[in-house]
């Protein structure tokens, strides 16, 4: 018989929204399937998938949070009487973004009812190619048949579940977001003796595909008052620059969070009192230590929602080792008329913008007679640390690797924000670098820039990039007086020559 | 600065001719002292009293009242600029530029006679003269305006809280000014002649006034002062502005405890001598036209700055006429400074980033049939909590649909659009197109990404 929808999307997150209504938009008959596995503390929500719920959205607003918790220090130095003390309550931030996120999951029904597109709050799996069986939370099933089918499941956190207690007694970023009361109980800081009374601890693994997550949450955790630990294994935001990673985690460092570094998490129990007690081994030292802690929250990595799909009965391939379901530059899986989009996806970034614009490029390929294809190259993104930062094309290493130190130029700068000055915030992290090609026309293969507002700092430069910028043409652009930004169009000191790349002046 | 790199002998003549209320400052002219430097730090604090009250949608907490201290804030800034003074002192003496703290003036060809506070005369001759002396700002011509009213001269150093503020004019330096005195807690009213930010966007432009006003600061317009007077002196005192409609004969009057000028800035021209050496100024505005490498009509005399004729008063301009300049004379360099595409941003409230053409502008040049405006209206996400204003930040591009839909106009009014527009006017340059805008990936959440 013929196919009841022209597409079926599994999964309503970024990608899978973006492909749906952009395929509306054509006539054709779509039909999306979301469904949210609780965690295993029993977080669960609504429709937008995890950048709207446990992602971007609220992981920003908590940043937000916590740079208002700066802006209140600075206030103070710009003339604001605030009397002390001032102190945050996770409760009021939690509900506010909780109903913000709620407001988009709302959002998100309402379009997809306007664009015509059914929405089914169901869990899929796959029958054959062109049938997929949808079960309600209550057990009821229903079959859809559809000519072409979308996976975009994208993915969930890992749980180090070798170790003793992880599961039982860790959160991740799933939960973090959705909890009610705070992570950490508020400081009493006229007690005599230390008790580590608010204390949470983030567990960050070596293998951290969005590793970024773990030290965001840190941030903003520790900007809102909470004291908070990460511990890592190895090098933090591994895959990014790495000159930059330790400029953001000395920050880090600078601003209140602690960090255990080279250490490595053996077994997590509960205390008498309720609190969970940490056992973990310093691999340097060769020490194991036990210390108490209210929360624990794993950041290990995010692996592909592909388990329940049933993908075998179908033949659509994945990767051995990450799982993660592979495609070609089309999108399209081992099956023809299966395609996946997202986080879900081998070797794609996992991020909102790639995963909406490839989820709308495939549909205007399959209804709308296109045949553009995803650019997955020079893809801008940001790191919202408590110093945030934002970045474009290649980092210093890769370039080297690509080109060659000798046919590469490294631009850079030490920055001290204005509004820095009369607040008297240290600067010592505020730094930005062009990686350049030393030929002729000396086209810019990568930016870094870490300082407030970094992401509003790097997007227009991405366009640039995205032109073919080069170092004259960017030196040809005057700046904008005074911002962070305009110190990009300035730079003029290289690596290379060993000169002190401090700013100084006007 | 660049000039002494190429090992030449440099001399530079400052001096700040003291305001009608005796006002002055220190080296590094109208960005450090009086513009920029401290425009923004007072906007910054503003801000941060916006911050505060988004605050407490985030979870944080605090007494309700929360006042301003203008002292407070006055003396970090001028402490600041201090600092900046002194850098340059001691960076022009590291470069071994000799600095003059006196009025200098062309006496006849090649010399110049500089007059320092005391009076005391010196006479110098070089080879080439850089003319860079600025703008100061313009006064009504009625009574009261030099005894009573200050300007943005005075603004920022003010000893005292200027208290219910009138801020004359519709420049941006007018908004700016309003614009953070009200984000204080001050009650401020400004007088507008006829139309906001002339030579700006005016669909922006009204955005902003209408943001302005629904925040709370009072526009009067079509209305133009003609007395001032003195009802209490005082820190600040209490003056009476007594105004007259420019669309009949009604007259206003109002009191208020500080009147601010900022109805333009006139060029610093017309005192130098320029005449001695016969270079050519416009006679109505004062401003010296030049080539594209800044000559004056005399060869020997070059000049930069905002008192070119027929370009952008802006700091980074200035830089970078002035370096490449130099690099021209004496570094064998060809490079002429870029005048097209000149990024800039005012910060007002709800901030106001440009590069290129604005939509009337483009209008006129290109023919409305040949342009595309593509805008949004976007709700920057940190505005969502505290439920601020969901349809006023607002975004536009202008292309030019016979050149490749090329980006010819960037406009951008939301938080942070200095740093928002500081990238698009790079692309901009590399010649960016909308092909290529749509194919480039956001940063999300950011506001630059719509």
């Amino acid at each position: 018989g013929k196919n009841e929808y022209d597409l079926l999307i599994i999964g309503g997150g970024s990608g899978g929204l973006a492909c749906a209504k952009e395929a509306a938009k054509f006539g054709r008959k779509v039909a999306v399937l979301d469904y949210v596995e609780p965690s295993p503390q029993g977080t669960k929500w609504g429709l937008g998938g995890t950048c709207v719920n446990v992602g971007c959205i609220p992981k920003k607003l908590m940043h937000q949070a916590a740079l208002l918790g700066s802006a209140i220090k600075d206030a103070q130095h710009y003339g604001w009487n605030i009397a002390q003390p001032v102190h945050h309550t996770w409760s009021v931030m939690a509900q506010a973004v909780q109903n913000y996120v709620k407001s988009l999951n709302w959002g998100h029904r309402v379009q997809l009812q306007d664009k015509k597109v059914k929405y089914f709050n169901m869990k899929g799996s796959f029958s054959d190619p062109h049938t997929i069986r949808g079960l309600t939370k209550a057990g009821k099933e229903t079959i859809v048949t559809a000519e072409n089918i979308v996976i975009a499941t994208g993915g969930r956190p890992k749980y180090p579940v070798h170790i003793a207690g992880a599961l039982e007694y860790g959160i991740t970023s799933d939960d973090l977001f959705w909890l009610k009361e705070s992570p950490g109980k508020t400081p009493l800081v006229y007690y005599p003796f230390i008790l580590h009374l608010c204390e949470i601890i983030v567990y960050i693994s070596l293998t951290g595909s969005s590793p970024d997550v773990s030290l965001e949450c840190a941030g903003f955790l520790t900007g809102i008052g909470l004291e908070t630990t990460v511990m890592m294994r190895s090098i933090p935001l591994r895959g990014f620059d790495q000159q930059m990673a330790s400029l953001v985690t000395e920050h880090m460092e600078s601003y209140g969070t602690k960090f255990l570094k080279r250490c490595f998490p053996t077994k997590v129990e509960k205390s008498e009192s309720n609190r969970l007690q940490v056992t973990w081994k310093n691999t340097d030292l060769r020490t194991e230590v036990t210390d108490s802690f209210d929360t624990v929250m794993w950041a290990v990595g995010r692996a592909p929602d592909t388990e329940t799909l049933n993908l075998e009965t179908v033949g659509v391939k994945t990767n051995s080792e990450t799982g993660k379901i592979i495609v070609d530059a089309s999108e399209a899986t081992s099956v023809p008329n299966i395609y996946a989009v997202g986080d879900i996806t081998e070797g794609r970034p996992e991020l909102t913008p790639t995963a909406i614009a490839a989820g709308k490029l495939l549909a205007q390929r399959l209804f709308g007679q296109s045949s553009e294809l995803m650019d997955y190259d020079n893809v801008p993104t940001t790191v919202f640390t408590p110093l945030e930062y934002g970045c474009v094309g290649l980092s210093e290493e890769a370039a080297v690797q690509c080109y060659g130190s000798d046919n590469i130029e490294v631009y850079h700068a030490y920055y001290k924000p204005l509004e820095f000055t009369v607040a008297e915030r240290d600067a010592a992290q505020c730094y930005m670098k062009m990686v350049c090609l030393r030929e002729r026309d000396q086209r810019i293969l990568g930016l870094h820039f870490i300082g407030p507002n970094a992401g509003e700092v790097i997007q227009g430069f991405a366009l640039g990039i995205k032109c073919g910028a080069t170092y004259p043409q960017l030196m040809k652009t005057i700046g904008i007086h005074p911002t962070c930004a305009e110190e990009i169009t300035k730079l003029h000191i290289t690596k290379g020559s060993g000169l002190d790349a401090t700013v100084t002046g006007c | 600065q660049e000039a002494a790199k190429y090992e030449k002998k440099v001399m530079v003549l400052d001096f700040v001719t003291p305001t009608p209320l005796g006002n002055s400052w220190g080296l590094g002219g109208t960005c450090v002292n009086v513009g920029c430097i401290p425009k923004k730090l007072m906007h910054q604090a503003a801000l941060l009293g916006q911050a505060l009250q988004d605050s407490r949608k985030f979870g944080w907490q605090f007494t309700e009242e929360v006042k301003h201290n203008w002292m407070t804030m006055a003396e970090s800034v001028q402490n600041y600029i201090g600092s900046l003074n002194w850098g340059y002192r001691v960076a022009l003496r590291e470069k071994n530029v000799t600095y003059e703290n006196a009025y200098g003036e062309f006496v006849g060809p090649h010399t110049i006679k500089a007059t320092n506070k005391r009076g005391v005369e010196k006479l110098y001759t070089a080879e080439r003269f850089l003319i860079a002396t600025g703008e100061r700002p313009r006064y009504l011509g009625i009574p009261g305006d030099k005894e009573y009213c200050i300007s943005s001269d005075d603004l920022f150093s003010l000893p005292y809280c200027p208290g219910k503020t009138l801020v004359v004019g519709a420049s941006y330096v007018a908004l700016e000014c309003a614009g953070f005195l009200a984000g204080l807690g001050l009650d401020v009213t400004v007088m507008v002649r006829s139309i906001l930010l002339r030579g700006f966007d005016q669909d922006i432009a009204n955005k902003i006034g209408e943001y302005m006003e629904e925040h709370g600061i009072n526009f009067i317009r079509q209305f133009v002062p003609i007395k001032v007077e003195q009802v209490e002196k005082g820190t600040p005192g209490r003056l009476r502005v007594i105004a007259k409609s420019t669309k009949g004969n009604q007259i206003i009057e109002g009191e208020y405890n500080t009147v601010l000028l900022a109805i333009g800035r006139d060029a610093c021209t017309r005192k130098i001598g320029l005449d001695k050496v016969g270079v050519k100024i416009n006679e109505k505005t004062g401003k010296i036209p030049v080539n594209d490498e800044e000559q004056t009509n005399v060869p020997y005399i070059y000049a930069v700055g905002d008192i070119l004729q027929d370009k952008l008063e802006l700091t980074p301009l200035a830089i970078q006429a002035g370096r490449l300049l130099v690099q021209r004379l004496y570094a064998g360099a060809t490079s002429k400074c870029d005048y097209v595409n000149v990024p800039t941003t005012v910060f007002t409230p709800l901030e106001y980033g440009a590069c290129g053409y604005s939509e009337e502008a483009a209008v006129e040049k290109f023919g409305e049939k040949n342009i595309e405006v593509y805008h949004s209206h976007f709700w920057p996400l940190e505005w969502t909590v505290p439920s601020r204003d969901n349809n006023k930040c607002y975004a536009k591009i202008i292309c030019n649909i016979q050149d490749n839909e090329r980006v010819i106009g960037f406009h951008v009014l939301g938080p942070n659009a200095g740093e928002v527009t500081q990238g698009f006017a790079a692309a901009m340059k590399c010649g960016l197109t909308k092909e290529q805008l749509d194919s480039t990936v956001g940063i999300h959440p950011v506001c630059a990404e719509v």
